[in-house]
């Protein structure tokens, strides 16, 4: 030990009004933080609301759209075929997804071919959308020679893949080993297990997962514009021909159109999209509490 | 002895329901105190509000009167960053901060004092040496504090509350995740401790709080049942509540 | 049964990779003929001449580059700030916020793009750029003067980093809220105990303990707005020369690919096919680099229990 003398800490104090000026500041920013984010997210949805609403009429949703200045368009095939691309995206993609996610957390457990199968699941979901456009592009819209809302379809589903894969083994490894292991002691094979006993006890967990993804490829845009495009007709040749749909009209009529009409079916279209979105965003959360409370 | 700390009808809420009943307890200056009792029965609890610990949570409060040195300071004027220099606090698991053995003690003094990097280092060592810890770590100051022992990780913690010469040294179960070596090496570490600072441990193991204590405080579903010289209290309990959990009735 | 069951399981769960191999060799293939012809040399050429079909990847790919950093700059310090409070907060004060910061995340970027466009775009021309260079004469400050040009229209580099700041600041504070969250209580107690403020406590002993996961979220947020399509083909201005200043416009590999492709043919869609490659391995490497950090506090956590 040396043999300086050693001050007294009593000595030495730090000035404690910097420290709580930083803290102060700190406390400020996040609360400056917030404030920002939530405006953002008030202001945009404002917007929407505010400029779709005069857009929305019954003739605005039931009747098919047409080119600028002919009478009485609407939105009403877009949505038809923004239904079917979706409702067909899900067809697709939702049977894979549960095996997916099944597999990775009911086989896999922790070996590491599991881990892999996660991992690039992960890495999927960060792979730009536009990505995906352009690879059903060439999958699908090449071969069968034209657009189609099945391609639109399939670049959805691809989306949604690692999406609902990823939700549904969260859910599954959420279900206590206990159930499975009672089921399994009765007699009950494997497959049957994980099908009728552990899927069935979080099965509203699964159905938010799905839920979500839905809400999450109903407002993609980009790899529509490579695979189902657009038609001013009703979609009607889902296996062969171009497709309305919500999101590629919006584009068109909001950035390559200088019209204010065109603008405003435009706004009115994204309310539309906006209004499902929450919908089954909000619906979901409820539903979803719901199952908490009954556990 | 003066009274070190004071607690008048001490009450304690965790939302709305009530932990601790009107705690009346004095901690005399230099002494180690002991708080025991079953699970469940307020210890850790009434301790936490020592250094107002719990306040970090919203919706936990405190009533009642707390006089360290007979300042109240459950008062809300009072400086919580001196108060939390003055009263130091020891876990039941070890919580080295993630960063080098040595940074762990430098930088609790960083923040309350302006040292020269001479006098930082010069600090840690005494501190290191007063938790028995120099000797162990001197070559392994770089080494990130998460790579020692259990034993030694929780010396460390000692080290760097003594750092900053706190008048009062707070020990939650400090012992109960240690290996029995290093429990011995930590209760004579409290031993040397008495006369120069006030210790309050609260511990599930009777025979440490008779091996190390001074005063022992028993405590039942949030009450002080007893209070008193540990010699007294484990030799002739006044309380029969008391002397059924000395003698492992239950708990 | 079981094992027609269990390979039928794990071949839907090797899709992802085998999707992934598939973009790679598509995007390959369809590109081989740019990178016959032009070689590496495409990557830093701003030529973009469809007549003479000369093209070069570089103003697409330095406007990925700028706009993501802008974006990265804004949201990060926000979006740190806002996961500090939300993990501290009130159970019940702390959901709601979240879940209204979330709903950013559920809005489609094209709803974003229409919001720039008609909104932001206006602002930034009519108040924004205006007030910093006819007031604040900016482009006449010594050293970032030279990135603010005294001619603007609302459309840009900047305009494009704000949006997709906004677009990416809920991904990045929910994850950042998450990991706060999973701090050992035990350890912010120790911090307390030895006398830190709540900021302090934050930046010194929380992030330390929580570094690399909180570098997988950065990531998570960089690759969101390096992918970006929508949001910025309406306010980025669509020329495709390299910016040299935060009010010029640009384009994005994405908007390049959403423009062009309709009308492009031969070597023209080869190489909209090469900067799909070049965006496809930049996000790669960003999701990966991202999980990797993720996956390591996972693992600490692990052991640790």
């Amino acid at each position: 030990m040396s043999q300086k003398t050693t001050r007294k800490l009593t000595e030495c104090r730090r000035p404690l009004i910097w420290r709580r000026l930083k803290d102060w500041l700190s406390r400020l920013a996040s609360f400056v933080a917030i404030v920002i984010a939530i405006s953002a997210m008030t202001w945009i949805l404002w917007t929407v609301i505010q400029h779709g609403f005069k857009a929305i009429s019954w003739n605005f949703l039931s009747n098919p759209s047409k080119p600028y200045g002919i009478p009485d368009a609407g939105i009403a095939n877009a949505l038809l075929g923004s239904l079917l691309i979706t409702g067909g995206a899900v067809m697709l993609a939702v049977p894979p997804a549960l095996a997916a996610g099944i597999y990775v957390a009911e086989f896999g457990a922790s070996s590491r071919w599991a881990r892999l199968l996660r991992f690039s699941a992960n890495v999927m979901m960060g792979i730009p959308s536009i990505i995906v456009g352009l690879f059903v592009y060439v999958a699908v819209v090449v071969p069968t020679g034209s657009f189609s809302g099945f391609a639109g379809s399939a670049a959805l589903a691809i989306i949604m893949f690692p999406l609902v894969m990823r939700t549904t083994e969260d859910m599954l490894s959420l279900v206590p080993a206990a159930l499975r292991e009672s089921a399994l002691a009765l007699g009950m094979s494997r497959s049957r297990t994980i099908l009728s006993i552990v899927c069935r006890a979080t099965r509203n967990g699964l159905v938010t997962g799905i839920l979500l993804a839905l809400a999450r490829v109903s407002g993609e845009t980009a790899p529509l514009l490579f695979t189902a495009l657009y038609a001013d007709a009703w979609p009607k040749q889902y296996f062969t021909q171009a497709s309305a749909n919500l999101p590629v009209l919006i584009t068109e009529y909001s950035n390559n159109s200088p019209f204010a009409e065109m603008h405003r079916r435009g706004w009115g279209a994204a309310l539309v999209v906006m209004f499902l979105i929450l919908l089954i965003n909000i619906g979901t959360r409820i539903v979803f509490r719901e199952k908490n409370y009954g556990k | 002895m003066a009274s070190k700390i004071s607690a008048r009808k001490l009450t304690f809420f965790y939302s709305q329901h009530q932990a601790l009943f009107d705690n009346d307890l004095d901690i005399a200056d230099g002494s180690v105190t002991a708080v025991i009792g079953p699970s469940g029965c307020g210890k850790s609890t009434h301790l936490r509000i020592y250094n107002r610990m719990y306040e970090l949570y919203p919706d936990q409060r405190a009533e009642g009167k707390l006089l360290i040195d007979g300042i109240n300071v459950l008062d809300k004027s009072i400086d919580l960053l001196e108060l939390r220099r003055k009263v130091g606090m020891i876990f039941q698991k070890p919580t080295p901060f993630p960063m080098s053995v040595f940074d762990n003690i430098a930088y609790p003094l960083k923040l309350h004092y302006k040292l020269s990097k001479s006098e930082l280092a010069d600090r840690v060592e005494q501190a290191l040496s007063s938790a028995s810890l120099w000797d162990e770590v001197k070559d392994k100051l770089k080494a990130n504090g998460l790579a020692l022992s259990g034993g030694q990780q929780q010396r460390l913690c000692i080290a760097r509350a003594l750092a900053v010469e706190p008048e009062i040294l707070l020990m939650d179960e400090p012992t109960s995740a240690i290996d029995p070596i290093a429990t011995g090496k930590i209760e004579e570490l409290i031993l040397a401790l008495k006369g120069k600072i006030t210790v309050v441990i609260v511990t599930h193991n009777m025979q440490q709080a008779a091996r190390i204590s001074d005063y022992t405080a028993f405590f039942f579903q949030g009450i002080i049942v007893e209070f008193g010289e540990t010699s007294q209290i484990f030799t002739n309990p006044n309380v029969k509540k008391t002397e059924e959990y000395i003698t492992g009735r239950f708990g | 049964m079981d094992k027609g069951f269990k390979i039928f399981c794990l071949s839907c769960a090797s899709l992802a990779g085998v999707l992934f191999l598939g973009f790679l060799l598509m995007l390959a293939y369809n590109s081989l003929p740019v990178w016959q012809e032009f070689g590496w040399r495409f990557l830093i050429s701003s030529e973009w001449n469809p007549v003479e079909e000369i093209y070069g990847a570089w103003p697409s790919l330095l406007g990925t580059l700028s706009t993501t950093i802008i974006a990265l700059a804004l949201a990060l310090p926000l979006a740190f700030v806002s996961a500090l409070y939300l993990a501290e907060a009130p159970a019940m004060l702390s959901r709601i916020l979240s879940q209204g910061i979330d709903l950013l995340a559920a809005i489609p970027s094209v709803i974003y793009g229409m919001w720039g466009l008609f909104i932001l775009v206006p602002i930034m021309q009519n108040q924004v750029q205006p007030f910093l260079i006819d007031r604040m004469h900016l482009s006449a400050w010594p050293l970032i003067g030279r990135f603010f040009s005294e001619y603007f229209n609302g459309f840009g580099i900047l305009t494009a980093g704000l949006i997709l700041a906004i677009m990416i600041l809920p991904y990045i504070c929910a994850i950042m809220r998450d990991i706060f969250k999973m701090t050992p209580p035990l350890l912010r107690e120790a911090a307390f105990g030895a006398g830190c403020t709540r900021w302090e406590t934050a930046k010194d002993i929380v992030m330390k303990h929580s570094a690399s996961a909180l570098l997988g979220g950065v990531f998570i947020g960089l690759g969101r707005a390096l992918g970006e399509t929508m949001a910025v083909l309406f306010v980025i201005g669509n020329m495709m020369t390299k910016p040299t200043g935060f009010f010029d416009s640009g384009t994005t590999i994405a908007a390049t690919l959403a423009n062009n492709f309709a009308e492009a043919d031969g070597l023209q869609r080869s190489t909209l096919f090469a900067l799909g490659l070049l965006l496809l391995l930049l996000s790669f490497a960003i999701q990966v680099l991202a999980q990797h950090f993720l996956q390591i506090t996972a693992c600490h956590r692990g052991e640790k229990n």
